[in-house]
């Protein structure tokens, strides 16, 4: 491994952890302006990644870390190439606006502290997403941001919208993101590699594997949900009940991103196939199309930008999926491009809702006079959205259009699917950045106006970021788009684009964009009603679906239940056993390993036929006991004899042991009887007393075949011998039993008495549990509850 | 069960009965003996005692929650544990001082930390469901 300054690398992708530890702290002392100071977190963490940025230009992959688990070699390390160094650069860089612009947003909101926590806990999983080498930390992490996310999403906590799409998207992400850790383990298994640096150096291993196919499904099982891929998009727009902050940074700009990231990452090794390369546009291409239509349907601002940011992680996948060094480059730079407008374009909504006081775009309109500042951000993010010079996403349209074009039918048909939905995505961003400030002018909050420079700063910031990408375009692609390129396509790429537009197809392709998405723009009413009208005619989505699906599960947990635990100890008793005397009997059988049947032994002294006579005569005295009590007392004389027959043959601990523990059972058996109420004798019908005896003849008998079988093995006495040999030397006892139980073993009995312990507890509560008759027992019923 | 001879020899018992439990738990490591077996006689003198005069006695005279005992118990074993990490060897590993008290050589032991909490724990946990049945039983 390069030693490159790993551990400040290691210090910096702690750091956002302990910030958020602080935040609410700081929080408390400085008010909304906390932001300030907690922005300088992500933004030095910026500063120490942009280091990296002249290396990683020149070809190097930075790797570093520290030993996890080295048993199971796994470690703690970090791979810094062109790929995870953008991401880690988006990351910090649109973290630390992000910050900034919730100290605006949430000004004086009760629980800033906690949000600025969660947020930045959010930006250290993400981080620590893109930049992981090993599998396990990649996949800690990933499971990480499915939980910010969670705690995100649902921090208006209140309102049951929020905690339905924080559980579901919560469901959805971590569902996938089992499908990733077996994907990464299959990975892992068929490979014998647990770091991504040296996977991406192991060529065709993967594409050659017999495995190739589960592993394929298995990874985009964990990108699809991620990064919300038809038909499991439904959980990102759901995910707009967060505040605007985190749809901007979580559900735009970074962690959806990251199912698009692992497919990059994986690319030089899972992709190049026809698998690939079918199915990652065909899938991405539907939820372009998809997410677009959707979008129009919309008048929240928020809920348009959600459904086009589906259609935008559509888009990188087709891409992704389709194989051509161009296409590669396409989506490195139309990642890029969305992460910046998008992101400006959800604080420009954010804004407007907060001081216009409705981001509906029915309901607000010629603002721009009053909110200058946000305008021109809104607008200039919007062209880059439109694909329109000077800004960066003219270029990622540009090489797109460059990426797909091919006259063949396949290519044909996705250079026509992404003329559509770059069109419509058109339309959109206009309809957000134009529809609130052109216009009569209305809003139903008072005073419209810029609001506080927290506020403004972040898509401000953005959209310059935008345009100065673009007309610096050589070196963009220097420290940002070739690496990036190089990584994702697991050769040498450099990518030239710039804003001077070059007379050719992909220019021509650009002008029927965008003279359809003029078209459209100027119709956009009648589209959305056409597209209401479809969906009400349709009137089922993966939406309900969920819940659907949800409901189905809670319904047939709860039918499980009813026959697995009907809460009748006899049934579970007689299960029990049942299991117990097949468990034993039958691989018994089955591999025909029942025992030789004993040789009586010739001698058997006075007493030791006098104790087992005892033995049997308690036994039978059970069987004939008229009443419990004398039944378990009897029980216990035949406990006695054993014991005494323990002692006989030289085993005092473990006879002293029987002793106690029958005379135990025997009182406390005896004080449940009484404690229970239990009719003295017994009750059961003939039948019944009839199973139970089988039951019980099975189990004997099964276990008196075990004990036999196991004593007429050849004995191994490494282990005694090793007791017997060190007990006194290094264990300073002669006991050897108790040294075992407290030295050699001390672990195990650690682990028993805790056992004991918390048995104690639960029969203890189980004892002091009154019924009251008023209130029924919880059946849990779905049904019941649904009802409520 | 209450009856007049029961009730005037239980204490004498009992206290026996425990006296013993602990002559058990300290002779364990050499001779037959240890704490689950000392804990099992000592949880056993107070169901007797119980049994005989009644739980509130029984409950009187152990001063602490049986549960609390027992949960000293099992923090007395890991912590016999746990001082070995801080000796610098693995968890668990035995380590002893010699201590000459009047010419004879007293030997403690994390073991027998160990040991005393594992009779801690076995005489709270039977202790606290015997009396709880029994309160029960008398109520």
């Amino acid at each position: 491994m390069n030693a490159y300054m790993p551990s400040t690398t290691f210090f910096v992708l702690l750091s956002p952890f302990i910030a958020a530890l602080f935040a609410p702290a700081l929080t408390r002392l400085f008010k909304h302006n906390a932001a300030w100071l907690l922005a300088i977190v992500p933004a030095a963490i910026f500063w120490h990644f942009s280091t990296f940025l002249p290396d990683v230009a020149n070809g190097e992959v930075v790797t570093g870390g520290y030993q996890w688990i080295p048993a199971f070699r796994v470690n703690f390390s970090w791979l810094i190439d062109g790929l995870s160094l953008t991401f880690a650069l988006l990351i910090s860089g649109i973290g630390a606006l992000i910050v900034l612009y919730s100290g605006g947003y949430l000004k004086s909101h009760p629980h800033l502290g906690r949000f600025f926590s969660f947020i930045l806990m959010f930006m250290g999983s993400m981080l620590g997403l893109v930049t992981s080498d090993s599998f396990l930390m990649f996949f800690v992490f990933w499971e990480l941001t499915s939980i910010t996310s969670f705690l995100l999403i649902g921090f208006d906590h209140k309102r049951e919208a929020s905690r339905r799409a924080a559980l579901q998207a919560l469901v959805v992400t971590g569902g996938g993101g089992l499908f990733l850790l077996a994907g990464l383990l299959l990975i892992w298994n068929v490979t014998g590699i647990s770091e991504m640096s040296l996977l991406l150096r192991s060529h065709t291993a993967l594409a050659d594997s017999p495995f190739y196919i589960a592993i394929f499904v298995l990874v985009l099982g964990g990108a699809f949900t991620k990064s919300a891929q038809f038909p499991l998009h439904f959980w990102l727009p759901n995910a707009m009940e967060a505040p605007t902050p985190v749809s901007a940074y979580l559900h735009s700009a970074t962690m959806v991103k990251a199912g698009v990231y692992l497919l990059m990452r994986l690319n030089p090794v899972l992709g190049d196939t026809v698998a690939w390369e079918t199915v990652l546009p065909i899938f991405g291409g539907t939820t372009l199309i998809v997410g677009t239509l959707l979008a129009i349907r919309q008048t929240d601002m928020k809920l348009m930008l959600a459904y086009t940011t589906v259609s935008s992680l559509g888009l990188l996948v087709m891409l992704t999926g389709f194989g051509s060094e161009k296409a590669v480059e396409a989506a490195v730079l139309y990642l890029v491009a969305h992460s910046m407008f998008k992101g400006a374009l959800f604080m420009v909504a954010g804004a407007i809702d907060h001081e216009a006081g409705s981001r509906d775009i029915t309901k607000v309109g010629g603002l721009m006079a009053s909110m200058p500042i946000i305008f021109a951000a809104a607008f200039a993010s919007a062209f880059s959205m439109a694909g329109l010079p000077p800004f960066f996403g003219f270029l990622a349209k540009e090489e797109i259009y460059a990426g797909l074009w091919h006259v063949e039918a396949w290519p044909l048909l996705l250079t026509l699917v992404a003329i559509v939905g770059n069109g419509l995505m058109f339309v959109i961003g206009f309809a957000v950045a134009l529809k609130p400030f052109l216009g009569e002018k209305k809003a139903p909050g008072d005073h419209p106006h810029d609001g506080p420079v927290l506020l403004w700063l972040g898509p401000a910031v953005l959209a310059i970021c935008s345009l100065v990408t673009a007309l610096f375009s050589e070196l963009t692609h220097h420290y940002i788009s070739s690496p990036m390129s190089t990584a994702v396509e697991g050769e040498a790429v450099s990518v030239h684009i710039s804003i001077i537009p070059h007379i050719g197809m992909p220019l021509y392709l650009s002008l029927v964009t965008i003279a359809f998405g003029v078209v459209a723009y100027r119709n956009v009413d009648r589209l959305r009603a056409a597209m209401t009208r479809l969906l009400d005619a349709i009137g089922w989505g993966p939406d309900q679906g969920f819940d659907q699906f949800i409901r189905g599960t809670v319904r047939l947990s709860f039918r499980v239940t009813q026959v697995v635990q009907p809460g009748r100890l006899e049934i579970y008793m007689k299960a029990t056993f049942i299991l117990l005397a097949i468990a034993v009997m039958v691989p018994m059988i089955v591999f025909d390993e029942l025992p030789a049947m004993p040789k009586m032994p010739e001698y058997l002294s006075l007493y030791e036929t006098a104790i087992m006579a005892i033995a049997a005569v308690g036994l039978l005295s059970v069987l004939y006991a008229k009443d419990r009590l004398t039944a378990i007392v009897s029980l216990g004389i035949q406990g006695f004899a054993v014991a005494l027959i323990f002692m006989l043959f030289g085993a005092p601990d473990l006879s002293f042991t029987q002793f106690m523990v029958e005379t135990l059972s025997v009182v406390i058996l005896a004080l449940v009887m009484t404690r229970l109420k239990l009719t003295p004798t017994d009750h059961r019908s003939v039948g019944k007393t009839a199973i139970d005896l089988i039951i019980s003849v099975v189990c004997a008998t099964a276990f008196v075949l075990l004990l036999l079988s196991v004593t007429q093995l050849p004995f191994d006495a490494s282990l005694s011998d090793f007791f017997t040999r060190y007990s006194l030397s290094i264990a300073h006892g002669a006991n050897i039993v108790n040294v075992i139980l407290v030295d050699f073993r001390g672990t195990d009995t650690w682990g028993e008495i805790a056992v004991v312990m918390v048995a104690g507890l639960a029969i203890l509560s189980l004892i002091r549990i009154r019924l009251r008759p008023a209130v029924p027992i919880a059946t849990n019923d779905p049904s019941e509850e649904e009802r409520r | 069960m209450r009856t007049l001879i029961f009730r005037t020899v239980a204490p004498y018992l009992s206290s026996l009965m425990v006296l013993f439990s602990v002559f058990v738990l300290l002779r364990g490591h050499n001779e037959p003996g240890g704490g689950f077996i000392g804990g099992l006689i000592a949880a056993s003198a107070f169901a007797i005692y119980g049994i005989a005069c009644g739980v509130s006695p029984v409950r009187r005279a152990l001063f602490f929650h049986p549960m609390a005992i027992a949960g000293s118990g099992l923090m007395m074993a890991s912590i016999a544990g746990l001082v070995s990490i801080l000796a610098g060897v693995p968890f668990m590993t035995g380590l002893w001082v010699y201590i000459p008290i009047f010419g004879e050589e007293l030997a403690l032991s994390t073991v027998l930390l160990f040991d005393v909490g594992v009779y801690f724990v076995v005489v709270g946990a039977i202790t606290s469901i015997a009396l709880a049945l029994e309160e029960r039983a008398t109520d």
